[in-house]
């Protein structure tokens, strides 16, 4: 998906019309901290039209407050806008590609109907040829088919997607780009995954998850508290001689009650959805990029995720007797025809280490004998020379039958390739045992660190592999990851999920195959591939669209990133107060009582200044903050202290600092243009 | 300031350090029902309790359960203590044949004893009989105290506990609170106040010839004025040590004299008075090293204590460095020692200034020195201290289910802080427990900001009964409803609070400071103990460091001095301001 530029023009013009809709005090409602400031308004706006036909002192000053309050709501309600503009805009990119398409459905009796997409139910059957776009989300019954998924993906490069095995889900709304597939419909229309893309980038029907309604309480406790610190301040004051104006009252309120993060907290959920969806990753629901943030072990596969596919080989170990050129040399010939990745890289090896060069099957009048699953070997047939490879076990037993036999060297050898982590493969020359190709996992660049980084966030990492515990236990080892489960099957996984959950911990994986999806729907963040199944999309609560299982990594950040944004603005909004409190009590009761005068430590011009300072300041922070909100506070991996203490400092300290700066900078500026 | 001054503050401080570990440690034995040293004799003893009450010790109960029990419990006492106060007329042990107390009193009296404030709207060598005094106000502070503990034991189990869906037994937390911890600490403490000098008997009130006769001049209301001479003066006694010991331990307050502990009888060296503020901390500073034992983190008990303590040497800095300053009203007058009004001349004004901040830091409210009569900054100290919900230290078993509320929020913080949906030593803080916490830190402000705005506002009832106008007017009615509301019991006096208003509307404090908030609060403990334990790792935010003892500070001080701030300016801050300006009320 593309970027949108923060301050995209479009957008803002958008957001500033919805900023006056989301004034009605029915959708306001859903935010006590900024609907008591829209009451407020409400209330000096009302006072203000009665004064009008009273003489009352300081009604420019009255006029000034009145507005600033309203720009504060107003500002508040763009903020959200904005956040929700900047799905709204993506989601029209979508339903351009949800435009309505004619779908060829096949009858009982195989003839085919046109209808309109819309018109598609669960279990129909429909005919997608090249050219064509999909009409609906389902599962590739036969055939094979390139589909163009850019539409969602942004990627352009096009995928295979076939009948049967883990690749057979395909998207309504992508277009086929060879060949001709039949697909079983797998969602109602209106439910399909664009559907649910649309709906999520729109935050339209955004729930509030069980964080933010807890932040939301809390907030609105605060704003009860200074509700009734400020009501009653005006008893205490005309008990004191002071009593205050409405205006200057709804003033200190408003200063108080926790408005910066009350009115970009809505926009903080969104944006985090928002950056989930850059990423491309869909996340089903809020509560899934929460539980993100919080995960404590992270299950990922051995194969395609730490290492890549394929091994590799990387060492010839010759037997008693032999050479090592002679078992370069028979390694290679086995392998000449062999196409796998391990074959291929052991002629490499014998090219690069011992100068063999490639030879030409035909010149040699070899047959090739292929790998099968009942000799467990492969190898090739010459004139009178028959070459063999494969597991030292079929090896053993092959050479056992030729009458030959099989040196304890070589076992040794074997085993040491094993515990080291590597994949041992026998060569044998008619039945004399030529020695071990050691075939190794080569783990992917940089995973370690990445290993490293998750360590430090307090994340474990376990590696699931069908592997021997040996072997896995050695990759284990180079890649860095604190456990591993071997010689997995879909139920160790299973079992693994539900230990560590019983544990208390929350746990993320990814996976695309069919058997993944008991597991995938069982771990607290399940992130199923895009490319996977449609029950594995199904079973999780996160769809990546790149089919990029190290993406685990980036979705755990951003989910600390959302939580850590809203902590970091409450701390802000909160420390705040101190400052607006030495601006607004000075003021209101230094004209009773000179000697206050002292806790007007930031020497505001007059009491108007310093109370309208304190409003525009309140008013000017949550427009300041909006990036800060869209985009997330930084995040980088480090213990939570070491993240604490430094938020702390920024936020907490930064918090009480701005401002008296910022407050004292305003009460310049209007003493200046003569504002109070 | 002296060096002698602050010698004493830390070698009080010391002592209270000192004694924390071995009583709080002994406290988990006393509350997970291990071996203790004093079994043999104290055991068939609770057992036998347990057999007449028809107790099962073993019986555990939920948190409704454990709320319905506490407050069956204390509406039982209430009733007891208000009919003996009501019939003591009748009854034996009455020398002075004092006359049943009127109801209006009697009823504040009952509930301002139930709800561990003690606050006094009597004087009580005039009023109560030493039945009276014994049977429903001791017995009282014992019972108090061991709910306190009791209900701070319920909540400590509920963050240990996993899974679980209950709390313990009320019954048996309370009846092991008294048997183990109270009542052997009070036997040998108050044995030792009687070496002192403290009186303990059951005689009538003693007449003695003044040395020297003296002649009072009064003006009656028709204005004429009458003198006469004085020649006697009645000494009232009383089983005083046996009733001061657990007036200090459980953190009470109730003085057995008017003048509480500033009376010779009461607190008559200052060994007495070291030895009554220590039994102040006593058990809310021993009750955070069995908080850190229960939850299985040491550390987070003493990170608790550490942000107590915090608390208390700003206190007490500010209070002893405002009452040593001379007052700037009395200039031509030499004040070598500082501000000596109202304080007696056996303490002197650092064991006054520190005494009133314990007193106050805990919700005790025993006084040694009239509050009313400190600068206004000397003042402002106690009255912050029970603003702030009493929490340094704290009442017995209050104070730290106070700070444990803070604590949520300063996770809750701390958690979305560092990125993680916050916990609390593995349980997670969700809307349920914020939701609660905040009701519990609520109720405070809204009856103390609202019954003193009513006040002020009502010349007929409220601001006729003050002794003085302006700022000062308005710290002594704050403060009578911050004691009340935060079970203090001192009072800052000038303020006549026996009047209908004052009796009723603190009486409503007291009960509304003490009950409202112990079912919110059982409600989290209850919750909490539902939840699992998440595992801690380096993700964690850790709940023992330095970095959390000054979050929770800052937390502390943020939300309680936003809310009082406005109202503190108008008082002592102002009274501070206008009398060095040569203004006083």
């Amino acid at each position: 998906m593309k970027k949108t530029a923060l301050f995209n023009p479009a957008i803002v013009r958008r957001a500033s019309v919805d900023a006056l809709v989301k004034l009605d005090p029915r959708l306001m409602m859903k935010n006590p901290v900024m609907f008591i400031v829209e009451v407020g308004s409400v209330l000096t706006t009302l006072l203000l039209i009665v004064n009008l036909t009273r003489h009352e002192a300081h009604q420019g000053f009255n006029l000034q407050i009145t507005l600033w309050l309203w720009f504060t709501v107003l500002f508040a309600n763009f903020a959200e806008a904005m956040a929700e503009g900047r799905g709204k805009a993506q989601a029209d990119t979508l339903r351009r590609a949800k435009s309505e398409t004619v779908a060829r459905r096949l009858r009982a009796d195989e003839s085919i109907e046109e209808v309109a997409s819309t018109m598609l139910r669960v279990g129909d059957l429909v005919v997608v040829a090249a050219g064509e776009m999909i009409p609906g989300d389902g599962e590739v019954i036969s055939g094979v088919a390139s589909v163009d998924e850019s539409a969602i993906t942004g990627e352009s490069a096009p995928v295979i997607r076939e009948a049967g095995g883990d690749r057979s889900a395909v998207t309504g709304g992508t277009r086929v780009l060879s060949d001709q597939i039949r697909i079983r419909i797998t969602s109602n229309p209106g439910e399909t995954f664009i559907d649910r893309m649309i709906a999520l980038v729109e935050g339209a029907e955004r729930q509030k998850t069980p964080n933010e309604i807890a932040l939301n309480i809390l907030l609105a406790g605060l704003t009860i508290i200074f509700l009734l610190a400020v009501v009653t301040l005006q008893p205490f004051a005309i008990y004191s001689g002071a009593p205050q104006t409405v205006f200057v009252l709804v003033s200190l309120l408003v200063c108080l009650i926790p408005t910066t993060i009350g009115g970009l907290l809505s926009s903080i959920g969104i944006a985090g959805m928002d950056r989930l969806v850059q990423h491309n990753v869909l996340a089903m629901s809020g509560r899934a990029v929460e539980a993100a943030g919080d995960v404590n072990t992270l299950l990922l596969d051995k194969t395609g995720t730490i290492t890549i596919g394929n091994r590799e080989a990387v060492a010839f170990l010759p037997a008693p007797g032999v050479s090592a050129d002679q078992l370069a040399d028979a390694a290679q010939l086995s392998s000449l025809p062999d196409e796998t990745p391990e074959g291929r890289s052991i002629v490499v090896l014998a090219k690069e280490k011992f100068n063999l060069r490639g030879r030409e099957l035909a010149t040699l009048h070899a047959t090739f004998i292929p790998f099968s699953a009942v000799t467990r070997m492969s190898g090739v047939d010459l004139d009178g020379r028959i070459v063999r490879k494969g597991s030292a076990d079929a090896i053993e037993r092959y050479i056992g039958e030729l009458g030959g036999s099989f040196p304890r060297e070589v076992r040794e050898q074997v085993n040491e390739v094993a515990r080291s982590g590597g994949t041992p493969l026998v060569v044998a020359d008619g039945n004399r045992c030529m020695g071990v190709i050691q075939l190794k996992d080569i783990v992917k660049g940089g995973m370690k660190e990445r290993f490293a980084e998750l360590r430090r966030m307090g994340i474990k990492t376990i590696m699931i592999t069908g592997d021997n515990p040996l072997t896995a236990a050695a990759i284990a080892r180079e890649a860095g990851v604190d456990d591993f489960l071997a010689e997995a099957k879909p139920k160790d996984k299973m079992d693994l999920i539900r230990r560590e959950q019983a544990e208390g911990k929350l746990v993320a994986m990814t996976g695309d195959g069919t058997n993944d999806a008991p597991a995938l729907a069982q771990a607290d963040v399940g992130v199923a591939m895009n490319s996977g199944t449609q029950a594995a999309k199904e079973a999780g609560n996160m769809v990546d669209l790149d089919s990029n299982p190290t993406k685990l990594i980036e979705i755990v950040a951003i989910g600390k990133q959302l939580l850590m944004t809203r902590g970091a603005l409450t701390t802000f909004s909160i420390a705040n107060d101190v400052a607006k409190y030495f601006a607004i009590i000075p003021a209101m009761f230094a004209g009773v009582f000179p000697v206050l005068g002292v806790l007007n430590i930031m020497h505001l011009a007059t009491p108007q200044s310093a109370v309208l300072s304190a409003v525009i300041f309140n008013a000017l922070v949550i427009i300041a903050l909006i990036p800060l909100a869209l985009r997330g506070v930084g995040y980088k991996a480090m213990s939570a202290e070491a993240l604490l203490q430094r938020n702390l400092l920024v936020y907490g300290l930064g918090g009480i600092v701005v401002p008296f700066v910022g407050i004292k900078l305003i009460d310049m500026v209007i003493t200046a243009i003569h504002l109070a | 300031m002296t060096s002698n001054g602050w010698l004493q503050i830390l070698l009080f401080f010391a002592s209270v350090l000192l004694l924390a570990k071995p009583l709080g440690l002994y406290m988990v034995k006393v509350f997970e029902r291990t071996s203790t040293p004093f079994d043999f004799a104290l055991r068939p003893l609770e057992r036998l309790l347990y057999k007449l009450t028809g107790v099962k010790e073993d019986e555990e109960m939920g948190w409704q359960q454990y709320a319905i029990a506490m407050l069956i419990f204390s509406a039982a006492t209430l009733f007891l203590t208000y009919a003996i106060e009501r019939l003591q007329g009748l009854l034996p042990l009455n020398p002075q044949h004092l006359p049943g107390v009127a109801p209006g009193l009697a009823w504040n009296t009952a509930v301002s004893f139930t709800t561990n404030t003690n606050w006094q709207s009597y004087v009580p060598e005039t009023t109560m009989s030493y039945l009276t005094q014994m049977l429903g106000l001791a017995t009282h502070n014992f019972w108090s105290a061991a709910v306190g503990m009791a209900l701070a034991v319920a909540l400590i189990r509920g963050i240990a506990r996993r899974e679980a869906s209950t709390l313990g037994n009320f019954w048996v937390d309370m009846t092991r609170s008294i048997l183990y911890v109270l009542l052997p600490i009070c036997v040998v403490y108050a044995t030792v106040l009687v070496s002192q000098g403290v009186v303990q008997n059951l005689r009538p009130y003693d007449t003695v010839k003044l040395v020297e006769a003296q002649s009072v001049t009064t003006t009656g209301t028709d204005g004429k004025k009458t003198t006469t001479s004085i020649a006697t003066q009645t000494i009232a006694q009383g089983p005083v040590a046996s009733q001061e010991a657990i007036k200090m331990l459980g953190t009470n307050g109730g003085g057995f004299f008017n003048t509480n502990s500033a009376h010779p009888f009461e607190n008559p060296t200052p060994f007495t008075n070291y030895l009554q503020m220590l039994s102040i901390f006593l058990i809310p500073a021993g009750l955070t090293v069995t908080l850190g034992r229960m939850v299985g983190s040491t550390k987070h008990g003493w990170a608790v204590f550490a942000a107590m303590s915090v608390f208390f040497f700003l206190g007490t800095t500010a209070a002893y460095k405002a009452e040593s300053q001379p007052s700037p009203m009395m200039h031509h007058v030499t004040q070598t020692q500082g501000n000596m009004e109202g304080k007696e001349v056996r303490f002197g004004v650092a064991n006054s200034a520190l005494f009133a901040t314990v007193t106050t830091d805990a919700s005790c409210g025993a006084v040694n020195a009239m509050h009313d009569s400190f600068t206004p900054l000397g003042g402002l100290v106690p009255l912050t201290n029970i603003l702030l919900g009493e929490i340094v230290f704290g009442g017995v078993g209050a104070g730290l289910y106070g700070m444990l509320i803070f604590v949520i929020l300063a996770v809750f913080l701390a958690g979305l802080m560092v990125g993680r949906t916050p916990e609390y030593l593995g349980k997670k803080i969700e809307a349920v427990d914020v939701q609660l916490s905040m009701l519990y830190l609520l109720i405070f402000p809204l009856i103390i900001l609202s019954l003193a705005a009513v006040s002020v506002l009502a010349p007929t009832f409220g601001t006729s009964s003050l002794g003085n106008q302006g700022p000062h007017g308005l710290s002594e009615i704050l403060y009578a409803f911050a004691s009340a509301v935060g079970n203090n019991g001192s009072a800052f006096a000038g303020l006549n609070a026996n009047t209908p208003w004052y009796n009723s509307s603190l009486g409503v404090a007291m009960f509304c400071g003490r009950f409202l908030m112990i079912v919110p609060m059982l409600a989290i403990a209850g919750n909490l103990a539902r939840k699992k334990i998440v595992p801690a790792s380096q993700g964690t935010f850790p709940v023992t460091t330095p970095l959390f003892v000054v979050l929770l500070c800052s937390v502390i001080l943020i939300v309680g001095a936003l809310t009082f701030f406005p109202v503190l300016s108008l008082g002592p801050i102002l009274e501070h301001l206008q009398m060095h300006a040569g203004r006083t009320y």
